[in-house]
């Protein structure tokens, strides 16, 4: 049904400019009725609002601290202005460069993983017609998705233990040395990669499997007696109908292109891999509330630089997205 | 996808289903085998699984490692903050996010835009970890159950999804009935929308129960009170950490005598957090899958 005020929007734009204050004065009587008609609705809104502004759009009040030297006593709004030295100072840091290529690259080298991943599953799972072939690859698969950061990791490091591992128990069978894979910069990134690519290809494939479901079978029909093969109806067909999908997923991925599983690099980093494994998300966390003396401007504007340049590649995905594929998030 | 059967198949599909499911099946194995080997060794023996005897099936089963478990107090006291942090955090997420989803799905509600992207714009921008830090520790929550229960009180996403869930589900015909019945909105949420609810509020907890359960970070920076870490937090200083307290042990002297129950220990004690999402999941399965199907793809 279409609502009142769509329907008397443009009765009322029709009618003459000459009563325009009393046609006004009619439509603001007409939204108070509403208001009021519905006024249980707005105190049903009351607690969720209410939980938003607390702890969402506060802590926006409390950015500004980035551009402050925060300090316990004054409170947010009394500490004195500095302006931009905090981000001047972790520009300038030594550490900026390392954080920013461990934090880029990691992200990058998972896209690339897991993007393609959840997609191959969706489209091979389409095509099997036993049911409980299908619903147990499909339960399975999805079940990491359940299991927490802190047991995934959990589980890497005792699979993956240079004494005790399974990984080079099995290794050592057939003669190959043992890997230090935990204390090894060189090993985190592939290790971390794979290992979030086995926790969500199959929670994300359903999503493609959603689309999929949705194909018109007369397209599939139409297909076959043109000959087409189960491939090549996988091609033409299926992966045409996902791709709206998979680009904004892919959009969405690139926004949050710095701001890799920050949990799951902190859980998994140790003395030895901290080469590869110090992203600029762990380096607030250490700078901001594990320090002995924690700096809380510095690491606020550390915080911002990563969500402000995280959101323009966002904009810019969403633009090459809008342009090359016609889909967009906006 | 009878029709399609009824055209004779072409011969590169039959190599095609072979390839397929050869694919699936490499996608099977690699998800299960990690977890079958985890269970198989936290009832194995300790030597059995560090000398690599152990790669499928259990060997030498003992239950020592369980044992242990149940008498390492810190792991207990995780364990059933976890499970009142999953119960208490669930219900609260899931009657905000009804609370919230409901009017916004009602198309008479007025200011609905201005309100749908009051909720939508948290999910682009936020605070950031130190503000929002500030925040919990301004409102004297820092060390108490609520930091754990409150600043997660409600996600949008689910929110959204829930919205439209209602939206689709919910016919305006039915509201306009209830209300020439004389019925007014709270009545009709509570008799009519909710038990309509079910498979959404599934859904929902699931979700929420799951994340409260699996959560470590706000543990890790809200809470420094032992008595009140969740098993996650437990699990990481076991597990990761590898910092085994003797002294929380009802029986020390066992367990110093054989250092193999260290990780006999850590095995049990991830197949123990493992366990209740995972016996969770299967029941409201078909529930899910249909919600956020319908959740994702109106949305």
């Amino acid at each position: 049904m279409a609502t009142l005020t769509k329907e008397r929007r443009p009765q009322t734009r029709r009618s003459g400019s000459g009563r325009d204050r009393g046609v006004r004065r009619a439509k603001r009587a007409a939204i108070g009725r509403q208001i009021k008609h519905n006024w249980q609705l707005y105190v049903m809104l009351i607690l969720p609002v209410a939980y938003m502004i607390v702890f969402h759009y506060w802590p926006m009040y409390g950015v500004q601290i980035a551009f402050r030297n925060f300090n316990p006593i004054d409170g947010i709004s009394a500490s004195p202005w500095v302006g931009l030295q905090h981000f001047e100072r972790f520009i300038n840091a030594y550490q900026f460069w390392p954080l920013i290529e461990n934090t880029v690259f990691l992200h990058v080298y998972e896209l690339v993983v897991r993007f393609p991943l959840p997609i191959i599953l969706a489209l091979a799972l389409n095509h099997v017609r036993v049911r409980w072939f299908r619903a147990s690859v499909q339960m399975i698969t999805y079940a990491p998705h359940f299991i927490s950061t802190v047991v995934v990791v959990g589980i890497l490091f005792l699979l993956l233990d240079p004494r005790t591992g399974l990984l080079n128990n099995l290794m050592s069978l057939v003669g190959i040395e043992g890997v230090n894979f935990m204390g090894d910069p060189g090993m985190f990134r592939h290790v971390y990669v794979w290992s979030s690519a086995w926790q969500s290809m199959g929670f994300s494939a359903i999503i493609y499997l959603a689309a999929l479901s949705s194909v018109p079978q007369e397209l599939h029909e139409a297909a076959v007696v043109d000959g087409a093969t189960k491939l090549q109806r996988m091609w033409h067909i299926d992966l045409p109908s996902i791709m709206p999908i998979a680009v904004i997923l892919l959009i969405l991925d690139i926004g949050s292109i710095l701001s890799v599983g920050f949990e799951k690099v902190l859980l998994m980093q140790t003395p030895l891999n901290m080469g590869t494994a110090e992203v600029i998300d762990t380096y607030v966390y250490k700078v901001g509330i594990a320090s002995q003396v924690p700096q809380i401007s510095y690491a606020a504007a550390i915080g911002l630089f990563r969500a402000v340049i995280g959101l323009v590649l966002l904009v810019i995905a969403n633009q090459i997205a809008r342009r090359l594929a016609k889909t967009s998030l906006w | 996808m009878t029709t399609v059967t009824a055209v004779k198949e072409p011969k590169q599909d039959k190599a095609f289903n072979v390839v397929n499911y050869f694919v699936l099946t490499i996608f099977l194995l690699v998800v299960l085998y990690p977890l079958v080997f985890i269970i198989s060794a936290s009832i194995s023996s300790p030597i059995a699984v560090s000398s690599g005897e152990v790669w499928l099936w259990p060997v030498d089963i003992t239950f020592n490692g369980y044992q242990a478990v149940i008498e390492y107090r810190t792991i207990v006291s995780g364990f059933l903050n976890s499970l009142f942090y999953a119960g208490v955090g669930t219900i609260i997420n899931v009657t905000l996010t009804l609370l919230a989803a409901y009017p916004l799905a009602r198309r008479d509600l007025y200011g609905r835009n201005v309100l749908m992207f009051f909720f939508a714009f948290t999910m682009l921008f936020g605070g950031g970890l130190i503000p929002t830090y500030l925040v919990v520790k301004d409102l004297g929550l820092l060390d108490t159950r609520w930091a754990l229960i409150l600043p997660t009180a409600m996600g949008v996403w689910n929110m959204i999804i829930t919205r439209t869930f209602y939206q689709v589900t919910i016919p305006n015909e039915l509201h306009e009935a209830a209300r020439l019945d004389g019925c007014d909105d709270f009545n009709f949420f509570w008799r009519v929308v909710v038990p309509l609810s079910k498979p959404i509020i599934a859904v929902n907890a699931l979700l929420y129960a799951v994340g409260h359960w699996n959560q470590f970070f706000n543990a890790l920076i809200y809470l420094t009170d032992q008595t009140l870490f969740p098993l996650q937090l437990v699990l990481r200083e076991i597990v990761i950490q590898n910092r085994i307290d003797p002294g929380a042990m009802v029986d020390a002297s066992e367990l110093a005598r054989r250092q193999e129950l260290r990780d006999l220990l850590k095995y049990c004690l991830i197949v123990i957090a493992l366990i209740p999402p995972l016996i969770a999941y299967p029941f409201v399965q078909k529930h899910f899958v249909k919600g956020i199907m319908i959740g994702s793809l109106k949305g």
